[in-house]
């Protein structure tokens, strides 16, 4: 294994990737279909992301009292509702996936 | 915090982040929950590539010129596995493909800065860079120094990851299971705190509801891939959504 090679090509690849649409932002102009489109990407990425990460437990989804992330999530998802205040629905979901976790770790 | 800031400012139309100095220090406030949520796996990161095959210097330098957590992970998995360089470059490729995405979110924001931040925010630009960013430019205030408040929070980011590779480098062996910790978790909460002031219109609703359930179901695909797939999904389904909403409302 050439450690320089696969870290030179991993930092061109991935800059070459974050770059491309920056560097060519001057001759881009984008169609107001793609920029209507563009405002779901925010809410569709953040989700995609949060859905497994709650969800699914080495490849299986595991919908059950025990799974404090969960529990977690349905618990920042009600303080996000009904507050729309982020940093009380990072602590609040936290404090409730702490609590649950040691709670049912007591359980098992 | 950066709610109420947020909040206040646009009730009362004043800009109080007149200043890029101000800006900076927001942004790096504001990803302060992303940066705890990152150091978990920054500290499994670097005890990992160790001891998976990868020499110290290179796994810093991974950290540092790459910088790109999911690709790393694959790409420690790959060298564990004795594959060449060449498939973890081209695999790096795919995996980081759903910044496309993001860039091209970015774009309308981006276009009037100087090519030397255009370079600087497209090297530091992450899942969690972009989340914090994108909801900065789409405050309604009009502060002209946004790419700052970007700057800061990549900034913060990209610092707390070489931190965290180097501890899991030097003392990853003796740090008790950094994957029980639940800080992880962090990231999970505050993106759920981002998302749902979003859904307000049923188009958003649908969108978000598709892309959650793809991401599930396409998980087992390789590369990230699903990520990329889902999000694609969720957008196809809000705007097809929107679109049979206008022909009802015209009919």
């Amino acid at each position: 294994m050439n450690e320089v090679l696969m870290i030179s090509g991993m930092a061109i690849a991935t800059f070459a990737i974050r770059y491309v649409m920056f560097g060519a932002s001057d001759r881009i102009t984008l169609a107001p279909t793609i920029l209507k489109a563009l405002r779901y990407v925010p809410p569709v990425v953040l989700t995609a992301i949060v859905a497994p990460e709650v969800l699914l437990s080495s490849g299986t989804v595991q919908v059950s009292y025990l799974n404090a992330r969960l529990i977690g999530a349905i618990a920042a998802i009600l303080v996000a509702w009904k507050t729309k205040n982020l940093l009380l629905t990072i602590v609040l979901g936290m404090v409730t996936f702490f609590i649950w976790k040691s709670v049912t770790a007591t359980l098992t | 915090m950066v709610d109420s800031r947020l909040t206040s400012s646009e009730e009362s139309g004043r800009t109080p982040l007149k200043f890029p100095r101000a800006e900076f220090w927001a942004g790096v406030r504001d990803i302060f929950p992303l940066v705890v949520g990152a150091a978990p796996f920054g500290v499994i990161f670097g005890t990992l590539a160790t001891s998976n095959g990868l020499s110290v210097g290179a796994t810093l330098a991974m950290s540092a010129f790459v910088f790109a957590g999911s690709a790393q992970f694959i790409a420690v998995g790959l060298v564990a596995a004795g594959t060449g360089w060449l498939l973890v470059v081209l695999t790096t490729f795919v995996v980081n493909l759903r910044h496309l995405l993001y860039s091209v979110s970015l774009l309308p924001h981006i276009k009037p800065l100087s090519h030397f931040w255009k370079v600087m925010l497209a090297f530091w630009l992450t899942d969690e860079s972009f989340a914090v960013a994108i909801r900065r430019y789409e405050a309604s205030d009009r502060s002209p120094h946004k790419h700052w408040y970007y700057l800061g929070a990549a900034l913060f980011m990209y610092i707390n990851w070489q931190l965290w590779t180097l501890l899991g480098v030097t003392i990853g062996q003796t740090i008790p299971n950094a994957a029980d910790w639940g800080l992880d978790f962090a990231m999970s909460v505050t993106f759920i705190g981002m998302v749902v002031p979003y859904v307000k219109t049923k188009p958003m609703g649908i969108a978000v509801l598709v892309a959650g359930l793809t991401a599930i179901l396409a998980y087992p695909l390789p590369h990230k891939l699903g990520l990329l797939f889902a999000a694609i999904a969720g957008i196809l389904a809000g705007m097809l959504s929107e679109r049979t909403q206008q022909a009802s409302t015209t009919h």
